[in-house]
């Protein structure tokens, strides 16, 4: 079985400590066995719609946002939405989550389209929200540490990824962090998300591999060091946010 | 001579320090505090009243050391600097260092200003400060929960740079296109420092690209060599802007574990000189070339710069030694993916195997967020790790860390408790070894003070 990743832009769209999410989907599949091929993608390179089983997209600076949304509004956008109809994931944060969404609306001036894959639209605020954000879901529990301006509101199509417990998650209004529509998740979670949240980067792996194979099923890991990585992280977030 | 509101801001600034140190308190940022808010201008009023005018030593890494290979620099020189050495580089910790040094009638006990100032603080210290000398080491990616973006900080360090006086003098690294950029934006003098030895750097960017872009015009840049991130031998192909001619250049650098060699090309009658650095790292050859650079732009000799460089002691965190059980201990302060990387870089040229210690923390001065830790080369580290105690309010997410860079589970292994982790760090380590600890900023206040109440010979460290 082999595993196929493809990064975004990791040149521009790489904050925050966001490469970790590529290294924990690597790290995963390769402690099962599982063959691993990154594939970076940058500004005016054609990404290859076939290629992906799972992509992964970053946050970054504003300006690297604004040349990422150029290059998005041309025929990497149409690879993007391609990939996903034909199967693969994609896991995004913070400036990434945005630009899947309809929209992104500033305080002055024409707002900036977005890609549609995910039905979310994002508004600037005024107020930075910077810190720890622990989420609750049902499938359990995500720790992160956002650091966005936009405030994210999904539409009818995106489901959230959790309840806020600790911190401001997409709008600071109505406790939701996070989007899930199909394979397709967006979310504010640096830290690296992935790797304090095993049971997620699984559940991406597992979409991932199943765009090519078969029947997968991913052994169980041991996981002790992510679950006390995690609390200590969730300990944090409830007393010092 | 101050006015009466400076004055007046010094003597309740210095009442509020004696009164602190009567009660057993030592230096705190309040005295500064106290004048500051008494009159805003304070450290503006008693900097002017210095002979040899005002230094400000910014960036993200290598301030501390910068500036203390300045101050050397300067006290060999003859002048008798004031300087807010102990790393509290913000406007209070200005004020406080003044307040220090100076008489009840604020008359300043020194003759020249030598300030570490936190880079998100530089634009509103330079306006108060009207420094002689602005001296700029790098702009990296650092606790951006603080700071936010980096072009964004760039650009607000560029708007402030600009609007200083003509006969302010900027010191800038030349291979970091950030930061000499901020040059082009203003035409005065200024001093540009860089590496030109074509061996030091290799030609593989590395994954922490904070600015691959052109600051002018924003396309690709092309690196003929890459020393470290962003910096290096760099050109924009689309607009033509290029790296500066170095007034301070390394043609030559011989890196040891103790130290390094450099052989300067003067730019002036192209004498050539050699400079000893005493402390190991490509980022100390940077910091010493940074030091050069603002003792010329402060119009000193330059071999009698040399000669004070030689006699250098590093800062705390910033490889001193401890001895401690038999065991040397090597404090090495990490706080960003870049600073990282180049302490680890010295690391690894030693060619041993570390055995480390390696303690985490999110506090203010540390940065609440650990995401960094993702962006550092940890890959590079971990083959060549003997053993690992990781300790820290974060160390679960650095266990994690060097995990996931393939470091084995028996090498790894995490103690919350920071006396327990020095004792088994120490412990685990053969008589006669060294352990190097690898810690951010609160996280070594913690073991230091531990040690040193141990009874370790703890070495002198300025408060
Ligand atoms: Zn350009």
């Amino acid at each position: 079985m082999e595993l196929r990743i493809a990064h975004l832009y990791p040149d521009l769209m790489n904050i925050y400590g966001d490469r970790g999410n590529v290294i924990a989907l690597s790290q995963r599949a390769k402690w099962r066995g599982i063959g691993v091929e990154v594939r970076p993608y940058s500004v005016g390179e054609w990404a290859d719609p076939e290629w992906p089983d799972v992509w992964f997209f970053g946050g970054g600076q504003d300006q690297g946002q604004d040349i990422v949304g150029a290059d998005l509004a041309g025929k990497n956008g149409l690879s993007l939405r391609k990939s996903v109809d034909g199967g693969a994931a994609i896991f995004s944060v913070c400036g990434g989550y945005q630009l899947l969404g309809h929209e992104y609306v500033p305080e002055v001036g024409p707002s900036i389209p977005g890609l549609g894959i995910l039905d979310v639209t994002t508004r600037a605020g005024r107020k930075r929200f910077v810190g720890n954000l622990l989420v609750d879901s049902p499938d359990g529990p995500l720790v992160g540490f956002e650091n966005h301006s936009g405030r994210t509101y999904l539409g009818t199509s995106a489901k959230p990824l959790g309840t806020v417990i600790a911190g401001n998650g997409n709008n600071g209004e109505d406790k939701t962090e996070g989007a899930v529509q199909g394979k397709v998740i967006g979310c504010y979670l640096h830290g690296s998300g992935l790797p304090k949240n095993p049971w997620l980067a699984d559940r991406l792996l597992g979409w991932a591999l199943e765009r090519r194979h078969r029947d997968v099923r991913l052994g169980p890991l041991d996981d002790a060091d992510e679950l006390a990585a995690r609390v200590q992280a969730s300990a944090v977030a409830r007393t010092r946010t | 001579m101050p006015d009466a509101l400076a004055l007046i801001a010094n003597a309740a600034g210095k009442l509020t320090r004696e009164g602190l140190r009567a009660t057993g308190r030592g230096a705190t940022a309040l005295p500064g505090l106290v004048a500051l808010t008494l009159d805003p201008d304070f450290i503006g009023a008693l900097s002017a009243t210095l002979a040899h005018g005002v230094a400000c030593v910014s960036g993200t890494n290598g301030k501390t050391t910068t500036a203390r290979m300045l101050a050397d620099i300067t006290r060999t020189a003859g002048w008798d600097p004031i300087h807010n050495r102990s790393g509290s580089n913000l406007d209070r910790g200005v004020a406080a260092a003044l307040l220090a040094e100076t008489t009840w009638s604020a008359e300043p006990r020194g003759n020249f200003g030598l300030f570490e100032i936190d880079e998100a603080s530089l634009p509103s210290a330079v306006g108060r400060l009207r420094p002689r000398v602005v001296v700029v080491t790098n702009l990296f990616r650092d606790q951006m929960d603080r700071y936010f973006e980096l072009d964004t900080l760039a650009k607000k360090i560029g708007d402030a740079l600009a609007g200083l006086p003509a006969d302010t003098t900027l010191v800038l690294n030349a291979d970091d296109p950030l930061v000499s950029y901020l040059a082009l934006r203003r035409d005065a003098k200024t001093v540009f420092f860089g590496v030109d030895d074509p061996d030091v750097g290799g030609v593989v960017p590395q994954a922490i690209s904070d600015a691959t872009r052109c600051p002018r015009c924003k396309s690709p840049l092309k690196y003929t060599r890459v020393v470290l991130a962003h910096v290096g031998d760099w050109s924009c192909p689309s607009c033509g802007l290029t790296r500066p001619p170095r007034d301070i250049a390394a043609t030559k650098v011989t890196l040891g574990s103790s130290g390094s060699e450099l052989l300067l090309a003067g730019t002036v009658g192209n004498v050539f000189e050699s400079v000893r650095v005493p402390i190991p790292g490509l980022y100390n050859a940077y910091n010493a070339l940074a030091a050069l650079a603002a003792a010329r732009a402060l119009d000193l000799g330059l071999a009698e710069a040399i000669r004070a460089l030689a006699s250098f002691r590093p800062a705390f965190g910033r490889l001193e030694t401890i001895d401690h059980k038999g065991r040397t201990l090597r404090l090495v302060l990490v706080k960003n993916p870049a600073g990282f990387n180049a302490a680890i870089g010295a690391l690894l040229e030693t060619g041993r195997k570390p055995r480390l210690l390696a303690a985490l923390s999110d506090r203010d001065a540390d940065g609440r967020d650990v995401s960094w830790i993702w962006d550092a080369d940890f890959e590079a580290l971990a083959p060549s790790v003997e053993h690992a105690v990781i300790t820290g309010l974060r160390g679960r997410d650095l266990a994690l860390r060097f995990k996931y860079a393939g470091l084995a589970k028996e090498r790894l292994e995490v103690v919350d408790d920071w006396a327990a982790a020095i004792e088994r760090a120490t412990t685990l380590a053969p008589a006669g070894s060294e352990v190097v600890v690898l810690a951010t900023y609160t996280a070594m206040q913690a073991l230091r003070g531990l040690l040193a109440r141990a009874g370790a010979t703890v070495p002198f460290w300025e408060d």
